[in-house]
């Protein structure tokens, strides 16, 4: 029996507003424990909460950035629990009526092929404090800092199929809210968090198998992985003939394994009503349209822009569109130097291997795109070698001047000069004598390496600095 | 000096006739001297509160006054006030001193009232008779063996005692008007979303409102000036301006058409309550009203459907009283259960869990339907009701509670006994109204009230009826005997 995995995704997105979403507390990453919750986060009697207008911006943009139904009235519920790091035992979040509907989503595969992904509805909500177990000798601290802070939970259809689908789905994602600037994306803080809802079926099966709902992955890593795992372990059950439970699971990164928690959570009944502190939320057309005209280019719309524009492939085109800073940074290169095709690879290749190597960010990358532009320009009217120009990057990287300066510092640049080069050539010429020999007998195939080996001698004999194109064109003349 | 009302103090004090000072120290020796037989307060600060009048009287003298500035005010003891223990009436809260001022409490200070105290009340504003308060009941100034009202029933006795000029309440069901009516004073309930509720704890968020209580209309008048307003940190405050509603009392009646609704005269009320509240009716009409009969066709339902949503939003507001962050926490808890459990069990009273478990209860999978739903729906009736007799009427008048003051103890073993003193209220809370009950009269010695009901932020209107009727009568000048003779030593 072939088992097709179901996959849904519950996206837990913090939203980069300034302050809380019911109070003016900071919401910056990594304060001393509670030197960030007021006397409304701390549900002190007698507070209220009062909506940040910003959370409902950012999440009307991201409603407009997947082309969703954006409810012209939505309201506020509250989820009721008790824990201690949800102080008021009940959660703000929005149950019946979701501020962003039904809509969709297109997502890019390695292949260069596209998906699209159905989105059912993202709601406006509020994060929990942290409960903190450890350093206090079996008791536990808690942390309110996080209470409090805007979050938009996007739920997909269950429309994925494999983990690779699932990370393109979220990489998608990712890259559409840090576009949008309605989130940092940053997952090892916590910005992005999902949870996985999967479940098997036989192939060609239109009705559902039992899910399991894996909580609170943080990576694109720990979701492929989780996925994996999960489906392998419910395909075990299956084809041994059991049942897979309904229960939530936790993804153990360390081990590599997802485990039943505990089962109170299945009997939990949240008591969802109406938050009467606060009023629906109505939105008109005026205000859409306003959040309308502040959206940037779309990373799908500049994909197509780039592709047609530029004439790039889909990989790079994909590649480049990742993040509008790199997106502007690659354009800036082109507008430079004129090159679609070799500013693609050198922002790709070199500069992305530099980036990745230092751990750098593109916004705060040495190399600016003009200098870069720069370089490039020299390469094309043949100042430098491609692999001079790798030279000339590097010290640029070190900062230590644009690429003319270092070219001209170093005496990088390329020898063109008919007669210089052809008194290296005779003099490679004359000091290789069996090579030159050998070439008289060969045929074409043989004749070709030979070619590349008297380059590569005139080029060492240039210290890297001859044009080639010239060299091989002498070197073509004399061994004929 | 107790026995003036506000206006008069007000004047007095601008005036120079006598000090905050002189003012603060009457009503405190009262206190100190009475409150033994009341137990209308849960706190007194003295020193607070002369300090308070000294601050007074500079203002007073450098003509940078207000008509409060100056004047004793007590607050519900609902109102958090920063530095000061707000217990709620709840031994949960008895040892909670909150780091703010409701923004009530901000206003009066602004206006430079002078705090007395805290008055006392039923358990988070849970009950009818003010004997469900953690510090024991309040007690009638008219018949100290019978209860003030509640839950605001502190305050009513304070001022009906003349132990404060005039006092703060809130009202979620009745709880400014019933204790009014009972003690013989005027209680405004305003408009929902009238005065902040920041600062004010929540018993049941749609319909909790805070609102003044006072010897007449015209001192009401001068403290919803005070207490009225919108406030950005409450989402629900309305953002209507708030008026001058001491301005243009004096207005003759006539042209108002007051209605009548035929359930509110109906068998369940007392007949004595019944013909007090008709003279004052008379009393008006003689004034240029017309009287017009209408009807509150789904009446009846005001009280199921109260008790479905009074229970439902204040089941998950108590929540946060969980012994993690403030409040009370019981001893030794062995892991987080056993926390929560015997927090909740030993820090509320049993009227409390009784509301946690019944809006707990209504909220719950499989029954919201059934329940809350069902009772909002009933809520927009019992609303569009009233605004189908606003067409006709700008006034709606009835009784405010069934009967006079009931003896403490009579009714505290049968919750739904008690739930019916609100019969005539609760349905104001629902539709979002502003009400008032001033005095009617008296029956066997106890006073009772005649209840106004205006349209949404028409509080203008029932000041102006009400302030009417007190020229034309001294129902509202009457003070308790026993509690003067007594202060008068």
């Amino acid at each position: 029996m072939q088992l097709e995995p179901v996959i849904g995704l519950e996206v837990h997105l913090q939203l980069a507003t300034r302050s809380k979403i019911f109070s003016g507390s900071a919401t910056r990453f990594g304060a001393e424990p509670n030197t960030q919750a007021s006397a409304v986060d701390l549900a002190m009697p007698g507070m209220l909460p009062v909506l940040n207008g910003y959370a409902v911006a950012c999440a009307v943009k991201f409603g407009l950035g997947i082309g969703a139904q954006i409810s012209r009235r939505s309201v506020f519920d509250r989820k009721n629990y008790f824990y201690p790091d949800l102080p008021k035992g009940y959660q703000i979040s929005q149950f019946d009526a979701p501020i962003v509907g039904r809509g969709n989503f297109e997502i890019s595969m390695q292949d260069g092929s596209t998906r699209s992904i159905g989105i059912t509805r993202a709601h406006l909500e509020e994060d929990a404090g942290k409960s903190l177990h450890e350093d206090f000798h079996g008791q536990t601290g808690i942390d309110l800092n996080r209470a409090g802070t805007p979050l938009l939970e996007i739920v997909s259809e269950p429309d994925i199929r494999n983990a690779a689908e699932a990370v393109a789905y979220l990489r998608a994602l990712h890259s559409l809210v840090t576009y949008l600037g309605i989130s940092d994306g940053n997952m090892a803080e916590g910005s992005m968090r999902c949870d996985i809802n999967i479940s098997l079926r036989p192939m060609g099966n239109a009705t559902l198998g039992t899910r399991t709902e894996i909580k609170n992955v943080n990576s694109f890593r720990f979701v492929e992985k989780a996925i994996h795992h999960e489906v392998e372990r419910q395909a075990d059950i299956i084809e041994g003939g059991g049942n897979v439970v309904q229960e939530t699971r936790l993804y153990d990164a360390d081990r590599d394994e997802t485990r039943s928690m505990r089962s109170k959570e299945v009997a939990n009944d949240y008591r969802y009503f109406p938050e009467p502190d606060l009023l629906p939320v109505v939105i008109d057309e005026a205000y859409i349209e306003a959040i309308r005209g502040e959206l940037p280019e779309l990373p799908t719309e500049k994909r197509h822009r780039f592709r047609e524009q530029y004439g790039l492939s889909n990989y790079d085109a994909n590649v480049l569109s990742d993040t509008r800073a790199l997106g502007d940074y690659f354009e800036t290169v082109v507008a430079t130097c004129q090159s679609p095709k070799i500013s693609a690879n050198w922002v790709q290749v070199e500069l992305l291997r530099q980036l990745n190597r230092d751990d750098t960010a593109i916004e705060h990358c040495p190399v600016s795109a003009g200098q870069l532009g720069g370089l490039i320009l020299r390469i094309l009217d043949n100042t430098i070698s491609g692999k001079i120009a790798k030279q000339v990057f590097e010290a640029m990287w070190k900062g230590q001047g644009s690429a003319d300066e270092i070219i001209e510092q170093r005496g990088l640049k390329q020898v063109s000069d008919g007669d210089q080069l052809e008194t290296m050539v005779d003099a490679v010429i004359a000091a290789n004598a069996t090579q030159v020999a050998q070439f008289i007998v060969a045929n074409e195939d043989k004749r070709k390496k030979l070619i590349g080996f008297f380059v590569g001698q005139v080029m060492k004999l240039s210290k890297g600095q001859a044009n080639p194109q010239i060299v091989n064109t002498l070197l073509a003349q004399k061994l004929k | 000096m107790y026995d003036k009302s506000v206006a008069e103090l007000s004047q007095g004090l601008r005036e120079g006739q006598f000090s905050s000072l002189e003012v603060t120290r009457s009503f405190l020796d009262r206190i100190a001297a009475l409150d033994g037989n009341l137990n209308s307060f849960i706190s007194v600060d003295e020193g607070a509160a002369l300090r308070a009048a000294e601050d007074a009287d500079r203002r007073l003298a450098a003509g940078d006054a207000t008509a409060l500035t100056g004047i004793p005010v007590a607050h519900k003891d609902i109102f958090c006030t920063e530095g000061l223990r707000t217990s709620c009436g709840s031994r949960m809260l008895d040892n909670f001193i909150p780091p703010y001022d409701a923004t009530v409490i901000h206003r009066f200070k602004r206006a430079g009232a002078v705090m007395l105290g805290k008055t006392n009340m039923d358990e988070f504003a849970m009950g009818s008779s003010n004997e469900t308060s953690y510090y024991g009941p309040a007690r009638n100034p008219w018949d100290t063996q019978r209860v003030p009202g509640g839950s605001s029933g502190g305050s009513a006795a304070a001022v009906a005692g003349r132990l404060t000029p005039a006092a703060t309440g809130t009202d979620t069901g009745g709880s400014i008007r019933q204790p009014a009516a009972l003690c013989g004073i005027t209680g405004l309930k305003p408009t929902y979303g009238r005065v902040s509720r920041l600062g004010m704890i929540a018993f049941a968020s749609s319909l909790d409102q805070g609102g003044p209580m006072a010897r007449s209309a015209l001192d009401c008048a001068l403290l919803l000036n005070t207490m009225a307003g919108h406030d950005p940190q409450d989402s629900t405050s309305s953002t209507v301006p708030a008026e001058d509603y001491s301005e243009g009392l004096d207005r003759p009646l006539d042209g108002l058409r007051i209605g009548l609704p035929s359930q509110y005269f109906n068998e369940g009320l007392d007949t004595a309550t019944g013909e007090r509240v008709r003279a004052a009716l008379t009393e008006l009409q003689s004034q240029g009203a017309t009287l017009v009969e209408v009807s509150l066709p789904n009446s009846a339902l005001s009280i199921p459907a109260y008790y479905i949503i009074a229970p439902a939003e204040a089941s998950t507001n108590l929540s946060r009283f969980d012994g993690v962050r403030y409040g009370y926490r019981c001893q030794d808890p062995v892991d987080l259960q056993d926390l929560y459990s015997r927090t909740r069990a030993e820090g509320f009273g049993e009227e409390v869990k009784r509301r946690i478990l019944v809006g707990t209860y209504a909220l719950s999978a499989g029954y919201y339907d059934a329940y809350y739903k069902k009772a909002q729906q009933v809520r927009r009736l019992i609303k569009q009701d009233f605004m189908d007799c606003f067409e006709a009427v700008d006034v709606i008048a009835g009784p405010t509670t069934i009967g006079p003051a009931f003896a403490l103890g009579a009714k505290i073993d049968n919750p739904i006994a008690m739930y019916l003193e609100d019969v005539y209220t609760l349905a104001v809370n629902l539709a979002g109204l502003p009400a008032l009950s001033l005095p009617a009269g008296f029956v066997g010695g106890l006073p009772v009230g005649l209840q106004l009901i205006g349209r949404h932020f028409d509080e203008s209107r029932l000041l102006h009826v009400a302030h009417r009727f007190q020229q034309a009568t001294d129902w509202h000048l009457r003070a308790p005997d026993t509690i003067g003779s007594e202060a008068a030593r």
